[in-house]
């Protein structure tokens, strides 16, 4: 038997590992790298290819230091070297200098050192580290290599291959963080370059990291090409808010411009990365089209720019008139797209005057009881063994989220369990993809999972992504799924994904209906039916955003009056009678809450367009304009409210936490799913089931007002298996009729092999004719038929 | 036409189940890719990419370290004329000089009829044979001009069709392991024996 003395409380660990660099003591964990090692006790070694979130690769030998060995002092590479107990590191000795210097020398060699017009000029590794680890000058004066400068890989990454040094950042990138090795070293020898498949242009989702990453000017976008030098921007750390993944940015303007966004790396989420529609957005908010003015419409239909007074007063005076006949004549729809102090001063404003109807989804979203389901962060989910997806494509609507799930299933830390309707960008990830025919998910799982499967999940800790996996499906659907995906694994912790920025921000606020009151599909619905009086569109365009063209469109022109409180003139907005201009991203300071319920600040970088304000203000002038206080002067005293007010946003109350990494609002007490047989939603055999997700670039206004990411929308088209086409009888191209209940739709067909036979796949709210004309927010899936054109 | 053909993709796939990863067989198959067309083309390159799970952008980045593969469409004999240090004393600027004439192609043309491509070429290991030059890479030495001329007249005529195969042929008797003869496709780390020469013996 073992006596334990409780005086010794020193615990050993085996994976400590204790160094020396520069005569410094270091602790490190095994496995470390000399240079990570080195990063941490602040001692700088000049590097080019390594890369804390890739695997080390060797490339630029530029990080030489001295490792005492038994044999004398030995050059090592820090980058590839792990440390070891009782190591003896030096990086600044003579030795070192030398090769360090001679290896900069070398790679300096063919570089053209044009850093006068170079846009990496300024922050450039490859400038700092030859001031500062350099010979400060070359022996070299023979004739430099020349390549035809710059060319374009893709629609917004362009490629010095004269600046470029070979480090293999950008094709680590492509192949191991992104999944898309579209580029690679060709011509390897004295002529490698950096080069994409002959004509196959560079197409990822996530090119702008190289850019980022790039530790040259080999790789510019064009976004930001001559914009700007480094030394003219200005630049505050915010909060990404196109998706709900709440990637953290640094956003840099200059003369009060925005020009470019840059990943920041915080390890609760992005690790630095960002997808490029949120890195090269931005070019949105500097449109041309954005709303500078209030406008009303006359009698004529047309819209008059306005006052700020009398637009307010002339929607303070519809309000009033509504809710002399009723508060349930009033409804508000939106603030997903704000912040959670634009959130909050709206639901203030709505409970003052008492107007229950109001939701920040777009009845394309999940109900808000997925919130109170057990949680898992980010960080929570990809630590479970087995994660669970029963989501949309998530490459599409939450990329970086996709990077971080890629990430664990490619590094085999967890098993990826996926549940679709169409094979999806992590389906070569995932361990099983198990293929159901949309509204087919609750009941497939019900009949049994594959008995490998069970015993994975019934193994050990699960995660369960859950999302729209289908738009064409209705909520309910993936909810049943979802009840009998907790049966089996009742352990299991729930990250939903809702797409918009600040969904769950807003929903939390309290942008959710209130005491039963009707959600966005019912709102629309009554007013179709003549019983809303006043409609707010909050940032919101259901013309283009709920899944039911018809009913969105039968809405608005219900409503009596609309008022639209947006940053572009979008459908919707068009047919407001009161058009009230919003500040966008940059142009706010705030808090948002990313889909796992992270509030982190977003802040204002510069002015907003023309007299553009903050949601929460126009929530507060309006209020006023109605005789009530909601006692709100500044974003800082919505933000303290909030927390004050919401038990969920206390933790908002520590406006320092909010900075860089946020922190995680409070949990509700997890309840639990109730089962419940699903429909048998059995399919005529002639009919097609259709499956629908957005793409990453749609008609959506951050796409669509980006000149640089307008043209990679795919454009609307219909998607059927091979097999399929020649049952229709026609070519891959030609325009075929898709016959849905509702509307028929021409649309472009082709063919792919993920597309499973009996469906079609339609991406949603796409330029051309779109496939909500078909959808019914009703029905639990929509059956088309698809027929050449008579 | 330029995809590989059913034929040789059955072919390919037996390659690609030699080897524990599928890519690894990327090589030999781009030599069989060539060996169909005298060249790799670009939608071979992109099949290649979809048999061996890689994207087309790897295949090119593989295939362009090589020298021996060849991107355009070359004549139905590649001369290689060697042109290094003992050759070049031995008068193979000469000799070349006289093939341009007899062919009425520059140093890295195709004659018109598409049956020879002349070229450069470093050293190929037959410093005492000097001059040398090879057809689709089987050796001509000591060539003479007028050796080079017979050996043209011959090609041309079909007399050298047994000794020389087209271009992109690297054996004419292909190499067949049959599923029971081979070793297996085993991923080093799913080898848990000693090598077989090791006999059961510790490693020292």
């Amino acid at each position: 038997m073992t006596t334990v003395d409780p005086t010794n409380t020193t615990h050993v660990d085996p994976n400590a590992v204790s160094l020396t660099i520069n005569g410094k003591s270091v602790s490190a964990r095994k496995g470390d790298l000399i240079i990570a090692a080195a990063d941490k006790a602040n001692e700088f070694i000049p590097r080019f290819c390594y890369h804390p979130r890739m695997a080390p690769a060797g490339m630029c030998r530029q990080c030489l230091v001295e490792v005492e060995g038994p044999r004398g002092p030995m050059m090592v590479v820090s980058c590839m070297t792990p440390v070891a107990e009782g190591q003896v590191v030096r990086t600044e000795t003579e030795q070192v200098k030398k090769a360090q210097e001679g290896v900069l020398e070398l790679l300096l060699a063919n570089h053209p050192l044009d850093c006068p017009v170079c846009d990496k000029g300024g922050e450039c590794p490859l400038q700092d580290q030859a001031f500062s680890h350099g010979p400060g000058e070359s022996r070299y004066v023979e004739e430099k290599r020349h390549y035809e400068k710059p060319i374009a890989i893709s629609d917004n990454v362009f490629l010095d291959r004269e600046r470029c040094i070979l480090c293999d950042r950008c094709t680590r990138f492509a192949d191991e963080v992104a999944g898309d090795a579209l580029i690679s070293f060709t011509s390897r020898g004295n002529n490698t370059q950096v080069m994409t498949f002959p004509d196959e242009p560079f197409s990822s989702y996530f090119s702008g990291n190289t850019v980022q990453i790039c530790p040259v000017g080999a790789l510019t976008a064009k976004p930001y090409r001559f914009k700007a030098r480094p030394w003219d921007l200005d630049q505050v750390e915010s909060t990404c808010t196109t998706c709900s993944v709440g990637c953290r940015t640094v956003v840099q303007s200059s003369r009060d411009e925005l020009v470019r966004y840059q990943g920041v790396d915080i390890d609760p989420v992005n690790w630095g990365w960002l997808c490029d529609k949120g890195r090269f957005n931005f070019e949105a908010i500097n449109s041309e089209d954005r709303l500078s003015t209030p406008y009303l419409k006359d009698a004529h239909g047309n819209h008059v720019a306005t006052t700020w007074s009398s637009a307010l007063e002339t929607a303070a005076r519809m309000i009033r008139t509504s809710l002399a006949t009723s508060p349930e004549s009033v409804a508000i729809i939106g603030g997903a797209r704000g912040t959670n102090e634009d959130a909050f001063a709206w639901a203030q404003l709505a409970d003052a005057i008492g107007v229950d109807q109001r939701d920040a989804q777009l009845a394309d979203g999940l109900p808000a009881e997925v919130f109170s389901l057990a949680q898992a962060t980010i960080d929570e989910a990809m630590a479970a063994q087995t994660i669970i997806l029963l989501a949309p494509d998530l490459k599409e609507e939450l990329p970086v989220l996709h990077l971080r799930i890629r990430d664990v299933a490619q590094k085999r830390k967890a098993k990826v369990v996926e549940i679709t309707s169409r094979p999806t960008g992590l389906t070569p990830s995932a361990w099983k993809s198990v293929m159901v025919e949309p509204g087919k998910a609750a009941s497939t799982i019900r009949a049994g999972l594959d008995q490998s499967i069970l015993k994975q999940i019934g193994s050990g800790t699960v995660s369960v992504v859950v999302g729209r996996m289908n738009l064409a499906e209705s909520a309910e659907s993936v909810v049943l799924a979802l009840a009998e995906i907790l049966h089996v694994a009742p352990q299991a912790k729930v990250l939903p994904v809702l797409r918009r920025g600040n969904v769950r921000g807003a929903i939390t606020a309290g942008l959710t209906p209130q005491r039963g009151a009707a959600d966005t599909a019912e709102i629309l619905a009554l007013a179709a039916a003549g019983k809303i009086d006043t409609l707010v569109l909050l940032g919101s365009d259901p013309l283009s955003d709920v899944p039911d063209a018809d009913l969105a469109r039968r809405g608005l022109a219900g409503a009596r009056n609309i008022i639209s409180i947006d940053t572009f003139m979008t459908p919707s907005t068009s047919q407001a009678d009161v058009v009230l201009p919003a500040a966008a991203y940059g142009e706010k300071n705030g808090t948002t809450t990313n889909l796992e319920g992270r509030i982190s600040n977003i802040a204002q970088k510069i002015t907003p367009a023309g007299t553009a304000r903050p949601d929460w203000m126009i929530a507060v002038e309006l209020a006023s304009a109605l005789g009530k206080d909601l006692g709100l002067g500044s974003v800082e005293d919505v933000t303290a409210k909030l927390a004050k007010t919401v038990a969920q946003f206390a933790p908002a109350a520590d406006t320092k936490a909010l900075r860089h990494d946020g922190v995680v609002m409070n949990r509700l007490t997890p309840i639990t799913l109730n089962r419940a047989e699903a429909p048998a939603n059995d399919r005529n055999s002639y009919d097609y089931r259709i499956v629908s997700f957005r793409k990453l670039y749609d008609s959506g206004i951050s796409t669509a007002k980006s000149p640089s990411l307008v043209t990679l929308a795919i454009g609307a088209t219909v998607v059927v298996h091979p097999l399929d086409l020649d049952r229709i009888g026609v070519q891959a191209g030609a325009h075929v009729q898709v016959i849905g209940e509702k509307a028929t739709v021409v649309l472009p067909v082709s063919t792919s092999e993920d597309v499973l036979r009996g469906t079609a796949w339609l991406p949603f709210n796409q330029p051309g004719n779109d496939a909500r004309e078909m959808f019914d927010v009703n029905a639990t899936v929509v059956d088309v038929r698809i027929e050449k054109l008579s | 036409m330029s995809r590989l053909t059913d034929a040789n993709v059955v072919i390919a796939k037996e390659i690609i189940a030699r080897y524990p990863r599928a890519k690894s067989a990327l090589i030999p198959l781009l030599h069989l890719s060539q060996e169909q067309n005298g060249y790799i083309t670009r939608e071979a390159m992109v099949q290649l990419g979809e048999l061996v799970g890689v994207t087309s952008a790897e295949v090119y980045g593989t295939a362009t370290f090589y020298e021996m593969f060849r991107f355009e469409p070359v004549g139905k004999y590649l001369i290689n004329m060697c042109g290094t240090m003992s050759c070049a004393l031995m008068g193979a600027g000469e000799l070349m000089h006289h093939a341009e004439h007899k062919l009425g192609v520059k140093a890295g043309g195709t004659t018109d009829d598409g049956m020879f491509t002349l070229a450069h070429a470093e050293c190929q290991a037959a410093c005492t044979e000097a001059p040398t030059l090879q057809v689709n890479y089987r050796y001509r030495f000591r060539v003479t001009p007028a050796d080079f001329d017979s050996l043209i007249d011959d090609l041309r005529a079909g007399k050298l069709a047994d000794e020389i195969p087209q271009h992109g042929v690297l054996a004419k008797v292909r190499q067949r392991i049959p599923a029971d003869k081979g070793v297996g496709a085993v991923a080093p780390e799913d080898v848990t024996e000693g090598p077989a020469w090791l006999d059961g013996k510790p490693a020292l």
